[in-house]
C-alpha cells in the first residue's frame, strides 16, 4: 500500500481540501511516513476479538418527543459569511450548485 | 509579583471567605499579571474587562453568604471551549470571526460555581499537537527555560497556553482537554498537575470536537487539592451529551486525605522503553518508593499491547477527526474563501483555514475510513483498543491504580521534532493508552531534570474512580515536595 | 410482466427504496419541531446546522416509530442496532455528514403483502429499515449564481424501507407503494404524502432473460407519485430492453425521472463516485432495545390492513374486493363500521359507502375527514332502508339532500313527506284506477305483452309520487292484471 500522489490528490478531493500540486509530492512522502509506522499494527492477532463500541460501556439514552428548541432562524444564520433574510427567516447562501 | 497570584484555588477560597481580599482584587492581580507575561503568549484572547464584570458579581455573592464553590476565583479557559459572546477559535484561521451564541455545558458549571473567566488560552490546533505549535495564533513560550540556556522551550500540547499559564502565575487554574495527554504532557512539562477524568465524566456538549470517542475536558492547577475542587465543579452527566454517564459526582477533595494504606500500585513492564532517559527512570524509581513508605505495595503487571497504543490513535483519532471537521466548510460560521463553485468554495476555505497538521490528520483519516481500508485500519485499530481495554482489565484484578512516567523527556526547544510528525507522535507514547481505555489518569511534578525542568508522574486509575487518583497524587505530591517555580 | 424484444422476451425485475419521514414532533436527535411550512431555518437548533462542539441525542418517539413500522411489516426487531456517519460533502447537510446506519439497522427481514388487479397478493420480501436523517433543502431558483439553503428539514427522522428485488412489473410495484402507504398510514408512523415528499421513491430497475441472474441495475429518482412509479419503470424497462438488444451494455447509473417527458436521463454526476466512510458515529452509543418493549409495541398496534379486510370479508360477508376498498384508508374503513355496526344487511353499508358516499366525496371534492354526512347519519338513512320507510330509490334522494343540507334522513323524510307508502289499500287505489285508465294497455298486456309490466309500475310509482313500496306495487299490480 502506497500513498502516490495520485491518492493524495483524490483523498484532498474527498476531504475537500486543496492541495496545490506543487506540494503533493511532499504530502505523499509525509502521509507515507506516518502510514508506515502505523502498519506495526498488522502484526496484532486480532482473530475473534470485537471491536470497542462504547467506550464506557453505557447504551444509548433516548429523550422525550418534544420540542424544546429551535425558532431562532435569526441566532442560527447570524455567524454566516453569507446570508440572505425573508421575512422572520433567512437562508445560507451559498454559489449555485448544479444538480 | 503579586502575592494575590501565588495563592492555590484553595488559599484564595479561604482568603476570600475571611474577607483578606476581594474577588475583584483577586482577578485586577490576575489581569495585571496577563499583561506582563504576554510575552509567553499563553491566551488567544484575554478578557480583563469581563474578568472584572464577573468578580464584582462574585463579591457580591459573597457578601450575600451565597459562594459557590468557586467563587472568585480566576481561570483561563482553553479556547476550544465554546463561551457565548466571547470569540472562539480552536488556534484555527477556518474560525475566525467566530463568536458562540452558546456556553459549553463545562464552563457554564463553572460559572454557576462563582468562577471568573481571565481569557481564552492558546493550544494546539483544533487539539492536534504536543507542543502548542500548530497555533495560527503562534506558539506559547513554557515559563520554565534550562539552567544555562536561554532558548524558549515548548509548554508542551494541545493545552499548551492552560498549562503555560498557571505555571506562570497568569491562572489559578485552567480547563484544559486530553485526547491523547494533552492534559497531562503540557501539565508534566510545566511542572503543574493535570487530571484527564474517566471518558463520559465531563460533558463534550459545547466543546469543538477532535476525537469524539477520545477527547474529555478536565482541571489544570498548581496542586492536587485544586484539581479536584475544579472537577468537582465541571463533572458530572449532561442530557445533551449522549457519552456522557448518569453517575452522581463525588466529594473528590474529601477523597484527598485517604491516604494509600494498603493501596496496590501497579508498575507496567512495557512502559520500560529502551533509551528512557536515565533521570525519567529514576523518577519513577522514586515514585514507587514514595508510594511503598506510604503503605501502598507495588505490584508489577503487564500490558501487552502498549506499543501499539500509539499507532492505534493514530488511526482512530484522525478519522473521527476527519468526519468531524466536514462541518468547517464556510457556510455557516467561520471564514469563508471564495470560489466559483460550491466545491471550489469547500476546497479554497479549508485548504487556507486548516494549518498543516491539521490538514495532515485529516487526510490520514480520510484515507483510512475510505473504501478498501477501512476493515485494515480504522476496524483493526478498534479491535486494538478492545485489547488495549482488556490489558487494563485484568491488571486492575491485581492493582488499583497504575504509576508510569508521564512523558519520555522535558520540555524540549521550539523548533525541535518539527521536521518528522512520528517524532512529534512519540510525546504521548505514555500518555494515549488511557485516552483508548476510557480511564482516568492524572499527571503531578515530582522532580527536575539535571537542567533544571519539571518532570511528571502518572498514575491511572480504573473507571470512574478519580478519588483513588487524588489520594494516591496526593501522597506522592506530599512526599515529592515539589516547590521548584519557572524562573522565566 | 414480460416485455417481448426483438429478440425475445425480457423479465423485470423491480426493487423499491422508500424513505418515510417519520411522524414525531421533535426531529430525530435534537430538540427542533418537525411542523410543516415554517420560515427558512425558523426550526433549526445549532446541534441540526453543525455548530462547534454541537451533539445529537436521540428521539425515542422515532425509535418506536420505527419499532412499530418493522411490526406493521412482521419484520425482526434488532435489539442492538448501531448509527454511522455517511461521509460527503453538500450544502443541505451541514455536518458533511448524515447520521444513518449501515451495517446493524434497527429492523430487519420482513414483508409486504401486495393486492393486484387480479385479486390476487403477492408477498414482496423486505430487506430492512432504518432510521436515518433528512437533509436541508436547497434552493436554486432564487438567484442566478446561488443557491439558498434551507435546513428547517435537517435532522428530521426518515425511515428507509428496503424491499428485497422481488417485483416483476410496474403494477406490482404502485401495488407496493399503495400497500405501504396504507400500512404507515394505519401506524400512524407516517403520513405518506408523496406530493409533499413525505413519502418518497426510488426505484432500482434491471432486466433479465427469464431465468438469468441479475441484470445490471440503474435507480431512479426524482418520483412523487404513485403513477408516475409505474410509469418510470415502465419506461425505464422498455429502454434497457432496447439498449440490450442493439448490442449495448447497461451502464450502472443514477437516472432522474422527467415527468413531463416521461422519460428518464441520467443524472449530471456530482463529481466522482461517492465514498461514504462509514463509520459508527462516536457521538452515540449502540441502541440497545428491551423485548418486553418491543411486546408492548407490538401489542398496542391497531388493526392493520389486511387483518381488516379478513375481518370484513368474514364477518360483514363483504367481498374481497369491496373489503379492500374500505381498508384501503383507514378512515374509510371505521367510517363503514360505523355505518354497518349492528345492521343485518352489512353489504347495503357497504354498498352505499362505497357508491354513494365515495362517488359524492369525490365530486365535491372531499375527503372523508370533511364528509358532509357523518357516518351516523349515513347509518340513519340506512335505518330508514332497512325499515322500510323509505324506498332505496327514494333514499338516493334524501342522500342528495343530506350532502346539501347536512341535516339527518329522518327529518328530510318528514319535511318532504317522502314517507314510503305501504298502506296496501291505498296501493291498491292507485293500481285500480292506472288501470282503469289504461284499458287498452291492459289489453296488450294480458294478450302477451308481458314487458309492459314496467309500464305499469311506473305509472303506479308516477301516481304515489314515487313513494309506493315497490315490493309490494309489485306483488299487487301481478295480481290484479292478472285478472
Amino acid at each position: 500500500m502506497s500513498l502516490d500522489k495520485a491518492t493524495v490528490a483524490r483523498v484532498a478531493t474527498l476531504a475537500r481540501i486543496k492541495v496545490p500540486d506543487a506540494d503533493l509530492e511532499r504530502m505523499a512522502g509525509e502521509l507515507q511516513g506516518i502510514m508506515s509506522w502505523i502498519e506495526q499494527l498488522s502484526e496484532v492477532d486480532t482473530k475473534d476479538v470485537a471491536p470497542m463500541s462504547s467506550v464506557v460501556g453505557h447504551v444509548l439514552s433516548q429523550r422525550a418527543d418534544v420540542v424544546a428548541d429551535g425558532g431562532r432562524a435569526d441566532a442560527v444564520t447570524s455567524c454566516a459569511p453569507e446570508r440572505v433574510q425573508l421575512g422572520d427567516g433567512a437562508f445560507f447562501v451559498v454559489p449555485k450548485v448544479i444538480e | 509579583m503579586s502575592a494575590l497570584t501565588d495563592l492555590t484555588i484553595a488559599e484564595a477560597r479561604a482568603g476570600l471567605a475571611a474577607k483578606r481580599f476581594s474577588a475583584r482584587e483577586l482577578a485586577a492581580a490576575h489581569v495585571e499579571a496577563m499583561e506582563r507575561a504576554k510575552d509567553l503568549n499563553a491566551y488567544i484572547t484575554p478578557t480583563p474587562d469581563k474578568a472584572l464584570e464577573m468578580a464584582a458579581r462574585s463579591d457580591a455573592r459573597l457578601a450575600a453568604g451565597q459562594a459557590g464553590a468557586l467563587e472568585g476565583i480566576p481561570l483561563a479557559i482553553k479556547d476550544l471551549f465554546c463561551t457565548e459572546g466571547t470569540r472562539t477559535t480552536a488556534a484555527s484561521r477556518i474560525l475566525d470571526g467566530f463568536v458562540p451564541p452558546y456556553e459549553s455545558t463545562v464552563t457554564s458549571r463553572l460559572w454557576d460555581a462563582g468562577a471568573v473567566m481571565l481569557g481564552k488560552t492558546n493550544l494546539d490546533e483544533f487539539a492536534m499537537g504536543s507542543s502548542n505549535m500548530t497555533s495560527a495564533f503562534g506558539g506559547v513560550k513554557n515559563p520554565w527555560k534550562r539552567r544555562g540556556d536561554a532558548r524558549d522551550l515548548v509548554p508542551g500540547g494541545s493545552s499548551g497556553g492552560s498549562a503555560a499559564a498557571v505555571a506562570a502565575r497568569i491562572a489559578m487554574g485552567a480547563t484544559a482537554t486530553d485526547t491523547g495527554g494533552s492534559i497531562r504532557q503540557p501539565a508534566a512539562f510545566c511542572g503543574v498537575v493535570g487530571i484527564k477524568p474517566t471518558y463520559g465524566r465531563c460533558s463534550r456538549w459545547g466543546i469543538v470536537a477532535f476525537a469524539s470517542s477520545l477527547d474529555q475536558a478536565g482541571p489544570i492547577a498548581r496542586d492536587v487539592r485544586d484539581t479536584a475542587i475544579m472537577l468537582g465543579a465541571m463533572a458530572g452527566h449532561d442530557a445533551k451529551d449522549s457519552t456522557s454517564v448518569p453517575r452522581a459526582v463525588p466529594d473528590y477533595e474529601a477523597a484527598l486525605g485517604r491516604g494509600v494504606k494498603g493501596l496496590r500500585f501497579g508498575i507496567p513492564r512495557e512502559y520500560m522503553l529502551d533509551g528512557m532517559p536515565a533521570e525519567i527512570a529514576r523518577l519513577w524509581e522514586q515514585g514507587i518508593a514514595w508510594l511503598r513508605e506510604a503503605g501502598a505495595e507495588p505490584v508489577e503487571i503487564s500490558l501487552p499491547h502498549t506499543k501499539y497504543a500509539l499507532p492505534a490513535y493514530y488511526i482512530v483519532a484522525p478519522a473521527e477527526a476527519s468526519s468531524n471537521l466536514a462541518r468547517y466548510d464556510g457556510v455557516r460560521f467561520g471564514t469563508r474563501v471564495a470560489g466559483n463553485s460550491i466545491e471550489e468554495l469547500y476546497e479554497n476555505t479549508r485548504g487556507a483555514g486548516f494549518g498543516a497538521e491539521v490538514r495532515r490528520r485529516i487526510l490520514i483519516g480520510t484515507y483510512v475510513l475510505s473504501a478498501g481500508y477501512y476493515d485494515a485500519y480504522y476496524l483493526k485499530a478498534q479491535k486494538v483498543r478492545a485489547l488495549i481495554a482488556r490489558d487494563f482489565d485484568e491488571a486492575y484484578a491485581k492493582c488499583d491504580v497504575v504509576l508510569t512516567p508521564t512523558a519520555p523527556s522535558a520540555a524540549f526547544a521550539m523548533g525541535e521534532k518539527m521536521d518528522d510528525p512520528v517524532a512529534m507522535y512519540l510525546n504521548d507514547v505514555f500518555t494515549v493508552t488511557v485516552n483508548l481505555a476510557g480511564l482516568p489518569g492524572i499527571s503531578l511534578p515530582a522532580g527536575l531534570s539535571s537542567d533544571g525542568l519539571p518532570l511528571g508522574l502518572q498514575l491511572i486509575g480504573r473507571a470512574f474512580d478519580e478519588e483513588t487518583l487524588f489520594a494516591a497524587s496526593h501522597v506522592l505530591e506530599r512526599a515529592a515536595g515539589f516547590s521548584a517555580r519557572p524562573g522565566a | 410482466m414480460i416485455i417481448e424484444g426483438k429478440t425475445g422476451p425480457w423479465e423485470i425485475v423491480i426493487g423499491l427504496e422508500v424513505h418515510a419521514q417519520v411522524v414525531s414532533d421533535a426531529k430525530l436527535f435534537s430538540g427542533a419541531s418537525t411542523a410543516f411550512g415554517a420560515e427558512p431555518n425558523a426550526q433549526v437548533s445549532f446541534v441540526d446546522a453543525a455548530f462547534p462542539g454541537m451533539l445529537p441525542v436521540i428521539n425515542r418517539a422515532c425509535v418506536e416509530q420505527a419499532v412499530k413500522t418493522g411490526l406493521g411489516l412482521s419484520a425482526t426487531i434488532n435489539e442492538v442496532s448501531v448509527f454511522d456517519r455517511k461521509n460527503y460533502f453538500y450544502p443541505d447537510l451541514p455536518a458533511g455528514y448524515q447520521i444513518s446506519q449501515y451495517k446493524q439497522p434497527i429492523v430487519g427481514e420482513g414483508h409486504l403483502d401486495i393486492d393486484l388487479a387480479s385479486g390476487e397478493t403477492k408477498r414482496v420480501g423486505i430487506e430492512r429499515l432504518h432510521l436515518e436523517q433528512d437533509a436541508g433543502k436547497s434552493i436554486h431558483d432564487q438567484h442566478p449564481q446561488k443557491t439558498y439553503i434551507d435546513l428547517n428539514r435537517a435532522g428530521v427522522a426518515l425511515m428507509e424501507i428496503v424491499s428485497k428485488p422481488e417485483m416483476r412489473s410496474p403494477e406490482e410495484a404502485g401495488a407496493y407503494m399503495r400497500k405501504m402507504r396504507a400500512l404507515v398510514r394505519y401506524l400512524g408512523t407516517c403520513d405518506g404524502n408523496m406530493e409533499e415528499g413525505s413519502l418518497r421513491c426510488d426505484a432500482n430497475v434491471s432486466v433479465r432473460r427469464p431465468g438469468e441472474g441479475l441484470g445490471t441495475r440503474c435507480e431512479l429518482k426524482n418520483i412523487n407519485s404513485i403513477r408516475f412509479v409505474m410509469q418510470a419503470i415502465e419506461y425505464e424497462a422498455r429502454r434497457q430492453v432496447e439498449v440490450l438488444e442493439d448490442g449495448g451494455t447497461i451502464r450502472q447509473e443514477t437516472r432522474l425521472f422527467d415527468s413531463a417527458k416521461g422519460v428518464t436521463r441520467p443524472m449530471r454526476s456530482k463529481e466522482h463516485a461517492h465514498d461514504y466512510r462509514y463509520f459508527p458515529d462516536p457521538d452515540l452509543l449502540p441502541l440497545v432495545l428491551d423485548r418486553k418493549w418491543i411486546e408492548e409495541v407490538r401489542a398496542s398496534l391497531p388493526e392493520l390492513p389486511d387483518a381488516k379486510k379478513a375481518r370484513f370479508v368474514s364477518d360483514y360477508k363483504l367481498t374481497p374486493y369491496d373489503a379492500g376498498v374500505l381498508v384501503a384508508e383507514k378512515e374509510n374503513a371505521e367510517f363503514f363500521e360505523v355505518v354497518a355496526r349492528g345492521r343485518k344487511d352489512p353489504k347495503l353499508a357497504a354498498n352505499w359507502v362505497i357508491v354513494e358516499l365515495f362517488g359524492a366525496l369525490n365530486r365535491l371534492g372531499r375527503d372523508i375527514a370533511s364528509s358532509p354526512v357523518s357516518a351516523r347519519q349515513l347509518a340513519g338513512l340506512l335505518d330508514l332502508i332497512e325499515n322500510d320507510t323509505i324506498s332505496g330509490r327514494i333514499a338516493k334522494d334524501v342522500f342528495g339532500f343530506m350532502v346539501e343540507t347536512g341535516r339527518d334522513a329522518a327529518a328530510i323524510v318528514e319535511e318532504r313527506g317522502l314517507r314510503q307508502v305501504t298502506d296496501t289499500g291505498a296501493i291498491e287505489a292507485a293500481i285500480d284506477k292506472v288501470i282503469a285508465d289504461s284499458a287498452a294497455k291492459v289489453a296488450e298486456y294480458r294478450g302477451g305483452k308481458q314487458a309492459l309490466f314496467g309500464w305499469f309500475v311506473g305509472q303506479v310509482m308516477k301516481s304515489t309520487g314515487g313513494k309506493a313500496n315497490p315490493a309490494a306495487v309489485n306483488e299487487l299490480l301481478r295480481k290484479k292484471l292478472a285478472g
